[in-house]
């Protein structure tokens, strides 16, 4: 499968996007639904809201966006699936990663629902990306590792496209939505590799992981948001360390960032 | 089914799940199902004012954290329209988070770990930080709040942690359902990277509570058939929110620019 072309970056925003999403949201768009409807049909429900805001065919940003998150969900998907049936998962981890599989499962046929016939198939891949990593489901500890490298950076990958979303407002909410599950995946994973939840610096090893993951945690140190220096803006307030303002923001990765640093992982 | 009933009952979810969450997620009320409808009320906010204008509940005054420029309880305080209108919702409940953490900490309950000390010491630094920015961003547009946290027991670990997972997850699904408000694409962003911290926050507290389980993310969390975290609307939040502050918010002009 050819990746540049699926992924090609197609930032210009389709300017009736914003009208039609807006006419349909204000008008109530999920407002005759019922709470028994929604419960058993939410991906149908989402597949049917973007009809209606685009008939047949959703906008190619969009289209784009949602084909870049369907590929990861992909990755991650595969990748829980093939750990899970394994044995080397502790007793006391197993339903962590089994609520996290399910998660990344229906990820995926959510996004697929709503993309129809423009979601992209399956992608073939290799979890020791390209030979890297040579025990991913022999060893829990690189196991863990790699399951934490794709939650940190799925955090960073939804985040980068939230603004891409912003004429498309359901659609913006379900992202973030997603975007706040991964977050909760990798607090956890973390967690019980011995990490803090949140990321506390711009390196791998800042995170017990090896320098090869460099580049999935670049950019986590800075400490200037919105304009603000806050490692200078809070020098005097001695309850606040350099590292506790990295760790109170996680950073932004753009999709062609994300996409080079998982190409190892797609066969 | 009117949308006011919707809230109505959200929110009573939320103050049952806030005082008597005591066992595992999937034998507790649906919240499973508030997240669902809330995700799917993106309609309705507009319909929604009042309800902010609740009274103040009694203080006991060693449990209201003082504050730079303290304001006498019943002062009105109203959220601008608009980006900043969002910004300064999300400044009045990072106040109230950082004004919960301090409070641990300075009240902190019999035999502390130092783990524990640690989580807290780290989250409380964080809501700090999130809110000297909110502040700097603002500019004095909204003031420092005065907080009421005399309902909420800190010498009691397990109320401690079922209060700090209740502002964690109220964050998460405000910073979710107020996305689609904001214009300003660096706003939005910058919403991002601290929403994902919150629910870093709220996921190592439920392992806390739910050690070696999937109650981190389960489905009082996170839907079951879409894998999608909490969305709620600034109305549902606000009135959450205001039974803590002292002073009354006034978010009429504020809901009504969301329209």
């Amino acid at each position: 499968m050819n990746l540049q072309n699926i992924f090609s970056e197609i930032e210009k925003v389709d300017g009736e996007i914003f009208d039609r999403l807006a006419h349909v949201s204000r008008r109530g768009l999920f407002s005759s639904l019922t709470k028994k409807t929604i419960a058993v049909a939410a991906p149908a429900i989402m597949a049917s809201a973007m009809n209606k805001a685009y008939g047949q065919a959703l906008p190619a940003n969009v289209v784009d966006v949602l084909n870049f998150a369907l590929a990861l969900e992909y990755l991650e998907f595969e990748f829980y699936d093939l750990g899970n049936n394994l044995t080397m998962i502790p007793t006391r981890y197993k339903d962590a990663f089994e609520i996290i599989r399910r998660h990344e499962q229906v990820h995926v046929r959510l996004l697929r629902n709503v993309l129809g016939a423009s979601a992209i198939p399956k992608p073939k891949f290799d979890f020791s990306a390209k030979g890297t990593f040579n025990d991913t489901f022999s060893n829990f500890q690189t196991f863990a590792a790699v399951a934490q490298t794709f939650e940190d950076t799925g955090v960073r990958a939804y985040k980068g496209q939230a603004a891409n979303l912003q004429n498309a407002k359901p659609i913006l909410q379900v992202a973030l939505q997603i975007h706040a599950v991964e977050a909760a995946h990798a607090a956890n994973v973390r967690y019980m590799r011995g990490q803090k939840g949140w990321v506390n610096g711009g390196t791998a090893a800042l995170s017990g992981l090896p320098s090869i993951l460099d580049g999935n945690y670049a950019g986590e140190e800075n400490v200037t948001q919105g304009g603000v220096n806050l490692a200078t803006a809070l020098a005097g307030d001695n309850r606040i360390t350099t590292a506790m303002i990295t760790e109170a923001f996680d950073e932004t990765l753009t999709k062609a960032q994300v996409l080079a640093l998982v190409a190892p992982f797609f066969a | 089914m009117t949308a006011y009933s919707i809230l109505s009952r959200d929110q009573n979810l939320i103050f049952y799940s806030m005082k008597n969450v005591t066992n595992r997620p999937g034998t507790t009320i649906s919240e499973a199902e508030a997240s669902r409808r809330s995700f799917l009320r993106v309609a309705g906010a507009a319909a929604l004012t009042g309800g902010l204008l609740t009274a103040c509940s009694n203080a006991d005054e060693s449990s209201v954290v003082p504050t730079g420029s303290a304001r006498a309880a019943g002062d009105m305080v109203k959220l601008p329209t608009g980006d900043v209108g969002i910004l300064a919702f999300a400044y009045v409940l990072e106040q109230l988070e950082a004004a919960f953490y301090e409070m641990v900490l300075a009240k902190p309950y019999p035999n502390m770990s130092t783990s524990d000390r640690m989580l807290w010491t780290d989250i409380r630094g964080h809501e700090i930080i999130h809110r000297e920015l909110f502040k700097a961003a603002l500019g004095g547009a909204v003031p420092v709040l005065t907080f009421d946290f005399s309902t909420i027991d800190f010498n009691n670990r397990a109320d401690v942690l079922i209060h700090a997972e209740a502002f964690e997850k109220t964050g998460v699904g405000a910073y979710n359902g107020a996305g689609k408000y904001i214009s300003d694409p660096g706003y939005l962003t910058l919403a991002g990277k601290i929403v994902s911290v919150e629910a870093r926050h709220h996921s190592i507290i439920r392992e806390l509570q739910y050690p070696f389980s999937d109650a981190f993310a389960g489905p009082t969390i996170v839907t079951s058939d879409t894998g999608l975290h909490l969305a709620y609307e600034p109305t549902f939040v606000l009135p959450i929110a205001q039974k803590y502050i002292k002073e009354t918010l006034d978010a009429s002009a504020l809901v009504a620019s969301l329209a």
